[in-house]
């Protein structure tokens, strides 16, 4: 016999009308059916069967189906012991973070478009907008953009309408998945893209300078992509001496260290938030910073934050310079930006006020050191050769292995180690190279398996 | 209420940082060190969560009542999303990780792609744009593509976007390198054919349409539409936004569409988190799919999954990686627990939209009287006329309510407009008090009327002015020392 009520279908936890709310609804709108709310789409149009989906789950059951799904995942720090990183690092995101962003005033808010409903938001976006300008020594932030790649892609944007000019100079160590996004984006922006090599790992200020001519910016990465720290006020100095934008790509987490792109000339920061706030979630969702110089606000993509004051005469926050945006100016935006990533910036935010001053400097000083080690480590214990031996670098190194590093990926990771990123599949002529990450999580003794493994799959 | 700025004080701190001992030294040259320390916040940690639990209570969520934003689709978002998102397997995975050690998280976006595919009647999907406006950036790339390869892309300029449209349709057209047509609505709230007609032709390339449209009317001449655009062999652009509406009800693809991007964030319950994330996966029919952006999410012929970059024709990558990875988790799990219920979500949509419209349509103007879909936009014109109460006035009144407005001032078409979105998330006690407020509301802008001009009355601010804000930029907090140079 089944049990009582199987086969009835159970009321939807996600709906809230009884029948007989509905029949009341129905009675006040006039019509006999929802069925009848639909006439309006032709028949021809209607979809006459079903929807082909598997059966409704509960929620025991979809937590049953996608705990499996992820337990065939191989995160960082479960089984495996991770130095991968190439633009998206395991730096430790403190509780203070998701307990924040897990408020649901926070999490199931929309974008601040009635300021008196959104006073929470729009001081944190405020307060976050300070602490990007702070680290990057700029004078003026967006409140996010999608990631550390479209953030490019925007500066592209107000660079060109900044000078009139439509060459992008772009450094070939930057991420390369920030190129290729800025060279999808360019030809509906009417942009070119030239791309300057490096040498030994480094780019080139007179190269750059060359380059620069006629151009509308240059971008570069600092620490760049192999994880060497560029002649940054030289690069800077190059594209500004020829009338370009000098905009520079930071690791935000590098910043308590490294000069601020403010300070050295640059015209425009950006970057991608991830490595601070953010948990590397296979890609996304992270949030991009971009900040920039002031003569630059009004063409500034993306939400911006000010201050002002209510009808009492009393501090409060409101989205501001709108005339930028798509809603009001359309065809004429200087985005069409609307979404962006607030509650990842957010995220940052707390991550940033967590750390504080002292904070994002040892953090820097403990990446450089245990990176440091992991350098000597590789070279004395485990026989390999760095490949810019002669660059300083700051928590992510290249190094030789000696034969294909896909296959030494593999190998490694048979033992428990993912030693880091194959730079071949990006990069040509370096097939034999690993860019490797090591991050404030990783212990020496970590560093030591590291070395430990390298050393037995490359030989 | 004061900025973590100011409560700052040298010396406090809410971080430890592990600093090991005995390792060798790092060279940086003294000219690439920073000089002086970003003055970040010094606050305990305590001192932190208060700061922003504080901060959260001034701020109004779906988790805190009634939000019917029109066009934005403030559902519910389930809490197991949550706590799924936060899963090890799926927080902590690098998205370089090899293909073998990704398998579930890829598995899980193949499967999204299918059920996006069921629901949208499309052939191909991409996971990858980041957000709807993103979405409509890459969809017009896929149609410049094609008409490249036709060697069409020259004489293909235009692309028609109704006057109703959001301000992201035009704004991608622009960024896309296409021009704008603007085409007219007609009497009943349609495209209007006759406009239409006379604007498409051999140089148009796309027509962008919502349907149902911002104005929540479902467009009686789709078919119509769809000859006159694929008869001058240009292509068709669904914007989702409103796929709340229709789906398991009437799919993208049968109405002839060829691309379409879907909101994550509205009709799949990623929650919007005060402004993003989102996610603005696109469908497409088979002529397009040889352009989708790499890597493609595919399932190999052994069962495993994989990410397919060798695509010649592709268009490159919108962002990085193949997507907002955490947002897919949480659409996909909530499209499970709907699974083939999922037209219920869009029956009892339009039910709440109608039932509201009805309730309310003879307290506001209402520009085209038809059964709406899953919104509809009144007006306070004649509110505005008779009592000088805009609709401005009605959204900061109903903040007194508890209620968070509806959408105003759009769609353009509609003056003093105020676009009304329930979604299917509320229960029939909750939508009478959101309209025997909004009722109230109409009577005391005739007895009362500076109850609205005042209001809002009880939120943590009055009205804010958001003129001064244009005119006096303030951006960043003031450092003391800053104040002194202003000064």
């Amino acid at each position: 016999m089944p049990a009582p009520g199987a086969g009835m279908t159970q009321a939807h936890p996600f709906l809230g009308l009884t029948d007989s709310d509905r029949e009341e609804m129905l009675a006040t709108i006039g019509v006999a059916s929802v069925d009848e709310l639909f006439r309006d789409i032709p028949p021809g149009v209607r979809l006459q069967r079903e929807l082909d989906l598997e059966p409704a789950l509960s929620e025991h059951e979809v937590f049953a189906h996608l705990a499996e799904l992820a337990s065939r995942n191989v995160p960082a720090g479960g089984q495996e012991l991770s130095f991968l990183g190439a633009g998206i690092y395991d730096h430790y995101v403190p509780a203070v973070v998701d307990a924040v962003m897990q408020r649901g005033e926070f999490l199931t808010a929309y974008t601040p478009y009635q300021p008196e409903m959104s006073q929470g938001v729009l001081q944190a976006i405020f307060e976050y907008q300070t602490a990007i300008c702070e680290l990057t020594g700029m004078d003026v932030s967006n409140a996010s953009g999608y990631d550390g790649a479209t953030v490019a892609a925007d500066a592209c944007f107000v660079a060109k309408h900044a000078t009139g000019r439509s060459k992008i100079v772009v450094t070939e160590a930057t991420n390369p998945q920030v190129r290729q996004v800025v060279k999808t984006y360019a030809p509906g922006f009417g942009l070119e893209i030239v791309e300057v090599p490096h040498s030994d790992g480094v780019t080139d200020p007179e190269h750059v300078a060359r380059a620069a001519v006629d151009a509308a910016a240059v971008i570069f990465q600092q620490p760049n992509f192999f994880g060497c720290l560029e002649a940054a006020p030289d690069l800077a100095a190059a594209a500004a001496d020829a009338g370009a934008l000098g905009i520079v790509h930071a690791d935000p987490l590098s910043l308590g260290v490294l000069e601020a792109p403010g300070r050295y000339g640059a015209a425009m920061a950006i970057g991608e938030g991830q490595a601070a706030g953010n948990f590397p979630s296979y890609g996304g969702p992270h949030y991009g910073f971009l900040a920039a110089r002031e003569q630059f606000i009004r063409r500034m993509p993306g939400r911006i934050v000010g201050e002002t004051v209510d009808a009492a005469g009393e501090r409060g926050y409101v989205l501001t310079l709108q005339t930028r945006e798509q809603h009001i100016r359309r065809e004429k935006a200087t985005s069409n930006i609307t979404t962006n990533q607030t509650l990842l910036a957010l995220g940052g935010l707390v991550y940033l006020t967590w750390l504080g001053p002292q904070g994002v400097r040892e953090l820097g000083e403990t990446c450089l050191s245990l990176s440091a080690y992991a350098k000597q480590q590789l070279v004395e214990r485990a026989g390999l050769e760095l490949v810019f031996a002669e660059q300083p670098t700051f928590k992510e190194f290249a190094v030789r292995v000696g034969r294909n590093a896909r296959e030494v990926v593999a190998a490694a990771r048979e033992r428990g180690v993912h030693p880091g990123y194959a730079l071949g599949r990006d990069y040509e002529g370096m097939d034999d190279v690993l860019l490797v990450a090591v991050t404030e999580r990783r212990t020496p003794a970590e560093i030591d398996r590291l070395a430990e493994v390298l050393a037995e799959v490359t030989r | 209420m004061k900025l973590i700025y100011e409560k700052s004080q040298p010396g406090r701190r809410a971080s430890t940082v592990a600093r090991p001992e005995g390792l060798p030294e790092a060279h940086v040259p003294e000219e690439l060190r920073r000089k002086d320390p970003p003055r970040l916040p010094e606050v305990p940690e305590f001192e932190l969560m208060r700061h922003f639990t504080e901060l959260s209570t001034r701020n109004f969520g779906v988790d805190t009542g009634f939000y019917p934003l029109g066009s934005c689709t403030m559902k519910y978002n389930p809490r197991i999303n949550e706590r799924l998102a936060a899963l090890p397997g799926f927080a902590a995975l690098h998205p370089l990780q090899e293909e073998s050690g990704a398998q579930g998280a890829l598995e899980l976006m193949w499967r999204l792609q299918e059920i996006l595919m069921e629901v949208t009647g499309l052939h191909a999907v991409s996971l990858q744009p980041a957000a709807g406006s993103q979405g409509e950036l890459t969809g017009l790339m896929l149609i410049r593509a094609y008409f490249e390869s036709k060697g069409e892309s020259e004489q293909r300029r235009k692309v028609v976007v109704p006057d109703t449209a959001h301000g992201t349709n035009p704004a991608s057209v622009t960024m896309t390198g296409f021009e704008m047509t603007k085409v007219k609505t007609d009497a009943r709230g349609n495209i209007d054919v006759e406009d239409l007609r006379a604007k498409v032709d051999e140089n148009t390339a796309a027509l962008m349409l919502t349907n149902p449209s911002t104005l929540g009317l479902f467009d009686e001449n789709i078919e119509e539409i769809e000859r006159i655009f694929h008869g001058a062999g240009a292509l068709m652009y669904y914007d989702g936004a409103n796929l709340n509406a229709v789906c398991g009800i009437s799919r993208p693809g049968d109405m002839g569409f060829d691309v379409v991007h879907i909101n994550l964030h509205k009709t799949f319950s990623q929650p919007h988190g005060g402004g993003g994330p989102g996610g603005g996966p696109i469908a497409v029919r088979d002529i397009l799919e040889p352009f989708l952006p790499v890597p493609a999410v595919i399932r190999k012929d052994d069962g495993s999954f994989g990410l397919d970059f060798d695509r010649p024709q592709t268009i490159g990558k919108v962002r990085a990686f193949t997507g907002p990875f955490g947002v897919f988790v949480r659409s996909y799990a909530f499209l499970r627990m709907w699974g083939d219920r999922l037209r219920e979500m869009s029956e009892a949509a339009v039910l709440n939209g109608n039932y509201v419209l009805a309730r309310l349509k003879d307290a506001y103007d209402l520009e085209f009287d038809r059964l709406c879909m899953h919104e509809f936009v009144l007006s306070a014109r004649t509110m505005k006329k008779e009592h000088g109460c805009t609709a401005l006035d009605v959204a900061k009144r109903l903040m007194d309510y508890n209620f968070h407005p509806p959408t105003i001032y759009f769609p353009l078409i509609v003056p003093e407009a105020l676009m009304i979105e329930p979604t299917e998330s509320e229960t029939k006690e909750t939508l009478d008090a959101f309209c025997e407020a909004m009722l109230a509301i109409a009577r005391e802008a005739a007895e009362e009327p500076q109850l609205l001009k005042e209001a809002p009355h009880n939120r943590p601010v009055k009205r804010l002015d958001e003129v001064r804000a244009a005119k006096q930029v303030v951006v960043k907090y003031a450092f003391d020392d800053e104040r002194e140079t202003v000064a």
